[in-house]
């Protein structure tokens, strides 16, 4: 059998807004259904055939909603109300809520694409801290509320592409990464900014592991010129909800043109230092993934081809395979590179 | 499969045993299909437009479930022997071809969504993947070596080989490690399964070779 590939998606298949916007509504019924002490059987059946569409797609009780602080989900609610801004979205078709919150890799919470959603229904978020270090003027120990509050929240519809070469669309929520690393006031000396995630061996089961190839904690860099560029996001939503656990709560960083394991999850600490920093998958297999990590179609990963990706969902028999693009596609980051050899720097 | 002789076994429980050699084959048959009956299942209904059962990615699901459950068989009928002597149950001989055939089923599916699901039939990809990509080079030459085994399974064949057939199928070994080195190599952040279908091929092969040399080992089983 020949497989067609679709150049365009038919409009058909596109969910309408107001679709996923019935199934936030939904979510947010279910969960004060659960609150109210209840219990799942007051659910509706029409409700309950919202949610059942695939096998993948969860009830609302397993998005963890019960740490989230009240004052991030009135903020996030807030945002809705305000004009949008929409000069760096696309308007490409969202990948469904269901798929991009439970097909994840964050591997504290296991290998498995299900398992951060398996793993991360009892996620705390609240009390929440982040230490600031390094060469800037305001180091120190910032709450969650510190460091969001004094920020208006955007939404951003991003590409997200894979290493392992499929991809995603996804409305995420967040503050530019210059505003929020401008008001620690940074040095001269500032030449890169190192993130790292939380270490909890109690609530990342893959902590624990003996088999984790992965020397805790997951870290990532960037320059201090790929931080500050407006394109840099520091989400802390999507879908106009607050982050789910299994896609990084409660901070998150997004880098479009990069390929997704530079988006570092659950950021406990940003630092500024003088020197590259080191970042985990490149400690792991300085072979396969490099500190600069763009999305580049012409490199390929030593055991794929990143000439294309799957965008997801996708289906067997139409695969949405469509070509990578330079940058994924954020021609507008070209600048941040010039004069470097992107072959050896991948 | 039950060789507990004697008084251990209630002369009343004779006809409840007999049956279950009876069964035991079928049942175990039926089992080993499940995986493949369930995903051929989510593949027809991807076909006919009904629940996403593979979820976002499917070819990636396919074939990663493939691939499990091929590697998952090919240990089981390495274990086969080891267990034989281990346990005294010169019966569970009986199920070493069925077990070994389906191993090659799942490798065979494997490679099939590979090149429909994955590749798309692009037979120059094909090409390129084979020879690029070290982890798909061992896996096919896997592929390839098992295939000569699952065509001289039948007695006929084991009759017409005489000692040369034991002698062809002691290429399992070989497949069994080519396909562990098809793990390891594409591990990403765990070692689980690389050390898990290592770790056993290297008991059910390091059993045979210390049954050669050590009369010891020979003797030696957990049940008379």
């Amino acid at each position: 059998m020949l497989i067609k590939t679709r150049k365009e998606i038919p409009s058909s298949e596109i969910t309408p807004e107001s679709v996923y916007k019935a199934r936030r509504q939904f979510l947010k019924t279910g969960a004060n259904v659960a609150l109210g002490a209840a219990g799942a059987s007051l659910l509706s059946p029409t409700a309950s055939a919202q949610v059942g569409d695939s096998l993948f797609a969860r009830a609302p009780a397993d998005i963890n909603l019960a740490s989230r602080p009240d004052w991030l989900v009135q903020k996030v609610a807030e945002r809705k109300d305000a004009p949008a801004t929409g000069s760096f979205n696309t308007d490409e078709e969202l990948t469904p809520f269901s798929d991009v919150t439970t097909y994840n890799n964050f591997y504290e919470f296991g290998t498995g694409k299900e398992d951060p959603s398996n793993n991360a229904s009892e996620f705390r978020i609240d009390p929440w801290s982040v230490e600031v270090a390094g060469e800037c003027a305001k180091p120190g120990t910032y709450t969650l509320e510190d460091v969001l509050k004094p920020h208006t929240f955007e939404e951003r519809v991003y590409r997200l592409r894979c290493v392992e070469a499929w991809s995603m669309v996804i409305p995420w929520i967040g503050i530019p990464m210059k505003d929020l690393l401008s008001r620690f006031e940074p040095n001269g000396n500032a030449q890169y900014v190192k993130f790292t995630t939380l270490v909890d061996r109690d609530q990342f089961p893959a902590q624990r592991s003996r088999f984790a190839t992965i020397d805790w904690p997951y870290q990532e860099g960037l320059r201090m010129d790929e931080a500050m560029h407006p394109l840099t996001l520091m989400a802390t939503g999507l879908y106009d909800d607050v982050l789910p656990a299994q896609n990084g709560a409660p901070l998150r960083l997004v880098v479009p043109w990069k390929y997704g394991f530079k988006s570092i999850k659950s950021i406990v600490k940003i630092e500024f230092t003088r020197d590259m920093p080191n970042n985990t998958w490149n400690d792991l297999q300085p072979r396969e993934y490099g500190f600069y990590a763009n999305v580049n179609p012409n490199v390929s990963h030593p055991r794929w081809s990143q000439a294309s990706e799957r965008r997801l969902p996708s289906s067997l028999f139409m695969p949405r395979r469509i070509d990578t693009m330079m940058f994924n596609g954020y021609e507008e980051v070209a600048s941040l590179y010039e004069g470097m050899d992107l072959r050896r720097n991948y | 499969m039950f060789n507990l002789h004697g008084p251990c076994i209630p002369v009343s429980l004779y006809p409840f045993f007999d049956l279950m050699k009876f069964l035991i084959k079928p049942t175990v048959f039926i089992l080993c299909l499940l995986p493949a009956a369930w995903l051929c299942w989510g593949v027809y209904l991807a076909f006919s437009g009904g629940e996403n059962l593979l979820g976002p990615d499917p070819a990636q699901y396919l074939s990663l479930q493939t691939g499990e459950w091929a590697i998952r068989l090919l240990i089981a009928s390495l274990a086969i022997t080891p267990l034989r002597y281990l346990l005294n149950m010169p019966s569970l001989f009986r199920f070493r071809r069925m077990i070994g055939l389906y191993a090659y089923f799942y490798v065979f599916l494997h490679l099939i969504v590979f090149l429909w699901f994955l590749l798309g039939w692009d037979f120059s990809a094909v090409g390129r993947e084979i020879s690029e990509r070290p982890y798909i080079t061992i896996g096919f030459a896997a592929f390839v070596l098992l295939t000569p085994l699952a065509a001289t399974s039948f007695n006929a064949a084991q009759r017409k080989l005489g000692r040369n057939w034991k002698r062809l199928h002691r290429l399992t070994y070989a497949c069994a490690i080519l396909a562990c080195m098809h793990v390891i190599w594409i591990v990403r952040s765990s070692y689980f399964d690389a050390v898990l279908y290592g770790g056993l091929t290297l008991v059910f092969l390091g059993y045979r070779v210390l049954r050669k040399y050590s009369p010891a080992v020979q003797k030696f089983s957990l049940l008379r």
